[in-house]
């Protein structure tokens, strides 16, 4: 009876909002104007050379209760010139929040992120990788999920059940920065005979003590990411059919913030089909005010990124070192540049990005972002994914208008 | 004789009690009036925006909202939220200031639902690419500073006091500060802020004062002039609302992810 009637407070309330979205101040969000240029031909005459794309997502948010309720829909559509798997469509969130004194819930479609470190991101779990929108993993897909945070003095303890399954996407046959043989996404292979249906679950406690940031979290259910087996598509091509398998992974997640220093560690442990290893996330960050008689900040990040399963890793970064420069301008354009490299420790393989950004009046940024890849070898299973891209230098320029 | 003696001992007694506050004792007892003046008012809502200029002219604006909670026998505790520019929508940044150790801060990245937590030493660093820098904004402890008692003036017709202010922090971007502060608000109608060189950087002056709960003395508008590089900024308190009952858990990192 009690839950029947919250049932229909709800339903009553997103009618009510339905009707209130004529309210044009409830919308925000962008649409942006992307173009790709790679420098070498890639192995296959299917890719291009030159992509160009676009993409809109637009953001309602509609709050009462002063803020204690809020609903916000968030969908995401992008469409590519060639890549056939690149254009496509997303809905980022769509969720409810309550807020009571001493918790939160949350239930819908969401994006959370875990963690503090910057060159990856191996706490964060909660979503799957929307890998064709850009090959260093930060863009998410829409997660359905329940969420209830408790809050108290000792921290927040924040418990998800996650009912459904989330594959990640891969580019095309059109597409580059790809495997030589595609990923097949229709045909998942799945340890849980539940599939994309299997519930996952997962616990986050934070904690702030003084100058400690500290998250410890596990998860239970199916990894994020995929290992693959070679197979046939429909047409009888060979392909790569990702795999997902069950995980256990127990996450800790500590930033020590020191005047100008900042210290950070991420470590997870994972167990995976009766496999357990350990990789880790470990640096600082410095940053230098006021540089070169300016306002400007300069930022140095360098990370050390380990995986105890070494050259069987199924990430090319085992035993790595990340070198990174940020430089802020601190201006009214919000002018940024964050240049970076990743560095085998054991041989010659590197990859380099640079990231810059500006704002231009008041509601359009153009950013930049180049990738390069060199030295790479297939000389073992922890380097195949990323000798895949060896031929995938590229620059971006993207221009985007807020509204 | 005895009488002369007693006059005389009378009159170096007095004269030891004015003589006795120093220059420094006395900015520092204005400085303390001036803190207890602007105590109790518990919590406050704002909306502001900010108009920063070039040396051109060439304008570009921030709007922002913001709460923040009094906290007794410590620093402030404060949220920000940005509206404008579009591109920044949505972050947030909270900060717990306390009068000696570093402060703590967040910041709250939207696209990538992030919490980070950020270093507080760049106190001299500018607030948003405006002319004002995080130290100038963020809440005025009395032990930020060591006081200097300059003169009785005037300015603009009204009475102040002109004191040197010393920042006790080693990151700070100023030598020194000269406030000139109303002798019936208690609050300061125009600061000169001298860099690390000890040269003039930037002027403040604040304008349009209005009384809140019949005691607090809140500026509508703040001029900050930069003379070094002729950049400028104004910043707009457009609303100011007391007594919301805020509570610390509005000021944690769940409401810092959930601001809007």
């Amino acid at each position: 009876m009690d839950s029947d009637l919250k049932m229909k407070n709800v339903l009553i309330s997103i009618l009510f909002v339905c009707s209130g979205s004529l309210w044009a101040n409830e919308w925000s969000g962008n649409i942006a104007l992307e173009y790709r240029q790679y420098s070498h031909d890639a192995f296959s005459s299917s890719q291009y050379n030159q992509y160009g794309s676009v993409a809109i997502q637009p953001e309602w948010f509609h709050e009462w209760e002063g803020g204690k309720q809020s609903l916000t829909f968030v969908p995401f559509t992008r469409w590519d010139e060639h890549d056939e798997e690149r254009t496509h469509s997303d809905i980022r969130e769509l969720s409810w929040l309550k807020v009571f004194d001493e918790s939160e819930l949350r239930v819908g479609i969401r994006k959370v992120f875990w963690g503090v470190s910057e060159s990856q991101h191996l706490v964060d779990i909660i979503n799957q990788t929307d890998l064709v929108e850009n090959m260093d993993g930060e863009d998410k897909l829409g997660q359905p999920m329940i969420n209830y945070a408790l809050i108290n003095h000792w921290g927040t303890l924040d418990l998800f059940i996650l009912p459904y399954f989330r594959e990640r996407t891969f580019p095309g046959l059109n597409g580059r920065l790809r495997t030589s043989i595609i990923v097949d996404t229709s045909n998942p292979i799945y340890e849980s005979s539940d599939k994309e249906n299997h519930v996952d679950y997962a616990a986050r406690w934070t904690h702030n003590i003084g100058n400690w940031d500290i998250g410890l979290s596990h998860f239970n259910g199916t990894s994020r990411d995929p290992s693959f087996v070679g197979g046939l598509d429909s047409s009888g091509n060979p392909v790569l059919i990702p795999v997902y398998n069950l995980l256990q992974q127990t996450g800790l997640d500590l930033q020590a913030t020191m005047d100008a220093w900042l210290w950070k560690v991420e470590v997870v442990n994972r167990e995976i089909k009766d496999n357990r290893y350990t990789a880790a996330t470990a640096g600082f960050e410095y940053t230098f005010n006021g540089v070169f008689e300016s306002t400007s900040d300069l930022g140095l990040v360098m990370e050390y990124l380990y995986d105890d399963r070494r050259l069987a890793a199924t990430t090319p970064f085992e035993d790595d070192l990340m070198l990174g420069l940020r430089w802020t301008k601190n201006d009214e354009q919000d002018t940024s540049l964050l240049v970076g490299m990743i560095a085998d420790v054991d041989d010659e393989s590197r990859l380099y990005s640079l990231e810059a950004s500006r704002r231009l009046g008041e509601s359009w940024k153009l950013n930049l972002e180049a990738r390069l890849f060199s030295g790479l070898k297939n000389n073992n299973v922890s380097n195949q994914t990323i000798y895949a891209l060896r031929k995938d230098d590229f620059v971006q320029l993207e221009l985007s208008y807020y509204f | 004789m005895m009488k002369g003696l007693i006059l005389l001992f009378s009159l170096v007694a007095f004269s030891g009690v004015t003589f006795a506050e120093t220059a420094e004792e006395k900015g520092l007892a204005i400085a303390i009036e001036a803190d207890k003046r602007d105590q109790g008012w518990s919590d406050q809502a704002t909306a502001s925006k900010m108009i920063l200029r070039n040396s051109q002219g060439a304008e570009s604006i921030r709007e922002m909202r913001g709460k923040a909670l009094e906290v007794e026998g410590d620093g402030d505790k404060s949220l920000i939220i940005f509206d404008t520019p579009r591109d920044v929508r949505g972050t947030a940044f909270l900060s717990f200031t306390h009068t000696l150790k570093a402060d703590e801060q967040w910041l709250y990245l939207p696209a990538l639902k992030r919490v980070k937590r950020i270093s507080s030493s760049n106190k001299s660093g500018p607030f948003m690419g405006s002319e004002f820098a995080y130290e100038d904004i963020s809440s005025q402890e009395v032990a930020k500073y060591k006081y200097k008692f300059i003169k009785n003036d005037k300015f603009n017709g009204r009475d102040v006091f002109i004191i040197e202010r010393i920042p006790q922090y080693k990151k700070s971007g100023y030598t020194k500060q000269i406030s000139w502060l109303d002798k019936e608000m208690y609050q300061p109608l125009k600061i000169e802020f001298y860099d690390r060189k000890k040269s003039l950087l930037k002027t403040l002056t604040q304008h349009e004062y209005k009384k809140y709960l019949n005691k607090y003395w809140r500026p509508s508008r703040l001029e900050m002039v930069n003379h070094q590089t002729k950049k400028s900024t104004t910043l707009l308190w457009t609303s100011y609302k007391f007594k919301n009952g805020f509570k610390s858990r509005d000021f944690d990192r769940n409401s810092l992810k959930r601001a809007r």
